[in-house]
């Protein structure tokens, strides 16, 4: 009996490793990491991206972690209602309008992105990606397959396969969350998860051992490969040069904080319905320990060396946008594989599996916001966020020329209004909710002792750190981004500019809702005021 | 490949392979853990009761 308890609890915690660090495993590891990597120049782009985990990345998955589970035990779910409880102040509400309104945009495109993923999966099952030893070939079957070349080509002719893929992963990801089947996102958690770490580690050793495939070019090695990946310096950019961008700051910030999913309310809502003495040290540092390993280890080692070694340089300087490397530069290495269709299918099917995982997540928040500021059920607020949702994903896959409306929500949500938030979070858990009783908020429960050093980061360094980075960011790249607004092609839409329309429409619609919602909760309070002797 | 590049990456992949391998040590380790670690995809929200 007391050997089959060992066992039963040995299997527990090998379940909760599968799931905390499963859960981790995203789009952003494989994908979106090693896009920009290639762009801000690889070894260069790892020195803000090790700072940014450290300084900001996880002490801000600390102050997240804590500072929903202290809004839930007070009866809030929803990032604006966390805030509300943290700060004891009704206008606090209003600074976390952000941390619904961005995991719905960033859904916007990562369901499109999701499609890809199930796209590809299909393709190598039905024979669609044999395509040859010709790397030009990916490139021009990923251009065509997204719609890269011709806004709105996806709605026309043979372009539609894609809308096939989108419309199953909508209808999943809705059914998955309007029935609430959370024991199935575990198991994708618990199983799928690691099958696709385990595929990703193959992939990684046949990446590590291609040596030099093609002798007519013996530049086009695996060393070199990875040197340009892990190479801080590059021809025409030394170090210095390379992090005196502010760019390249804000890049590794705003990757740290996608792969992470902290900095935008998905994880303020989720932890707001955990228990009061809970763990969040440990769940939040191995989730994000098995996040940094996937991204690092499988997604530093894997894309860039294979991209470098199939399609040369000139490919990995100027990757045909941040997700291409994944779409074009993998095909090709599955092509030089024994067995390559097989893995090939298997990798994005899995990698559809975790996009699913991270896209569920992503609409929670929304929800949590609708329940508590409309009143209504998780019916009616999955409708409504279905509807509002694929309006914007239709707006994504229409303007798909170039990736450029993508680009743009994924820039201005993805990155700038992440930092803000992050930035809103960091300074209320250090000065209004105070480090003190933050720490306490963060101590209890947890399995490990979290260094005091950790208050110290999140109430001074992390706060100085984003608003340094994020002015010096507005100074040297803002009148450039301003620009690229009017910058428009001859006989093209202004993409950009109808982009941030649709940004600028979402966020006046979920003020409304928050001011909707600090309304009922004024209403409730006051109830309860007058009942109470 | 450039030996700063070669320190960049064993820095970097070292670094990370051994932060997850001491959190999988403790978690396995700790006596209660299993029953206190969550992640985002084994917390149950309560508003699907309503089903």
């Amino acid at each position: 009996m007391k050997h089959k308890q060992g066992r039963e609890t040995w299997k527990s915690r090998v379940g909760v490793i599968l799931a905390v660090t499963g859960s981790a495993v995203g789009l952003g590891n494989f994908l979106r990491f090693p896009g920009l990597a290639a762009k801000y120049g690889g070894g260069a782009f790892m020195i803000p991206y090790v700072v940014a985990f450290l300084l900001i990345g996880l002490p801000i998955a600390w102050v997240e972690w804590s500072m929903g589970r202290f809004g839930g035990a007070r009866g809030y779910n929803s990032a604006p209602g966390v805030f509300r409880a943290v700060c004891g102040k009704r206008w606090a509400s209003y600074l976390a309008v952000l941390g619904p309104l961005i995991p719905v945009m960033i859904y916007m495109y990562y369901v499109f992105v999701e499609a890809w993923c199930l796209g590809y999966a299909w393709n190598y099952l039905t024979g669609g990606l044999r395509l040859g030893a010709d790397p030009k070939k990916y490139e021009a079957f990923f251009h065509d397959f997204v719609g890269f070349n011709e806004n709105g080509s996806l709605f026309i002719g043979d372009g539609n396969q894609l809308l096939i893929f989108l419309a199953i992963c909508f209808v999943l990801n809705f059914l998955l969350i309007y029935r609430g089947l959370n024991k199935g996102i575990e198991w994708f958690c618990k199983f799928a998860m690691p099958a696709l770490v385990i595929c990703a580690l193959i992939v990684l050793v046949r990446v590590l051992t291609l040596g030099t495939p093609n002798p007519e070019l013996p530049d086009q090695s695996l060393v070199n490969g990875l040197g340009a990946m892990w190479n801080p310096t590059k021809p025409d950019q030394n170090l210095a040069q390379a992090l005196a961008n502010p760019e390249i700051w804000l890049a590794a910030a705003g990757q740290i904080f996608f792969s992470l999913s902290v900095g935008f309310g998905i994880v303020i809502t989720y932890s707001s319905y955990l228990r009061k003495d809970d763990d969040v040290a440990l769940s939040a540092l191995t989730a994000s320990a098995g996040n940094g390993f996937c991204e690092v280890v499988l997604g530093g080692l894997i894309t860039i060396p294979a991209a470098f070694v199939f399609l040369g340089m000139p490919f990995v300087e100027d990757p045909p946008g941040t997700f291409g490397m994944g779409f074009v530069s993998l095909p090709n290495v599955f092509n030089q594989m024994p067995a390559g269709t097989f893995f090939g299918f298997l990798f994005f099917f899995l990698l559809f599996l975790a996009a699913v995982t991270s896209s569920l997540s992503m609409l929670q928040p929304a929800i949590a916001l609708f329940e508590e500021g409309l009143g209504i059920g998780r019916k009616a607020s999955v409708a409504m966020l279905g509807f509002m949702t694929f309006m914007g994903a239709m707006f994504i896959v229409f303007f798909s020329r170039g990736f450029q409306a993508l680009d743009t929500v994924d820039f201005w949500v993805g990155n700038v209004c992440i930092y803000l938030m992050a930035t809103v979070q960091v300074i209320i858990f250090g000065w209004v909710l105070g480090l003190k009783r933050g720490m306490a908020e963060l101590d209890r429960g947890a399995e490990i002792r979290i260094p005091r050093i950790v208050g110290f980061i999140i109430k001074y360094v992390s706060p100085v750190y984003l608003l340094g980075i994020f002015v010096l960011w507005m100074v040297y790249n803002l009148p450039e981004r301003i620009r690229a607004v009017g910058d428009i092609e001859k006989g093209q839409p202004p993409v950009v500019a109808l982009s941030l329309a649709l940004i600028v429409t979402v966020l006046i619609f979920y003020v409304l809702i928050v001011n909707r919602a600090v309304n009922r909760w004024d209403e409730q309070e006051a109830t309860e005021t007058e009942v109470s002797p | 490949m450039t030996p700063i590049g070669w320190v960049i990456m064993v820095l970097a992949t070292g670094g990370m392979t051994g932060l997850l391998a001491w959190c999988i040590y403790k978690v396995v380790s700790t006596p209660g853990s299993a029953e206190h670690l969550h992640s985002q995809a084994d917390i149950e929200t309560p508003d699907v009761e309503e089903h």
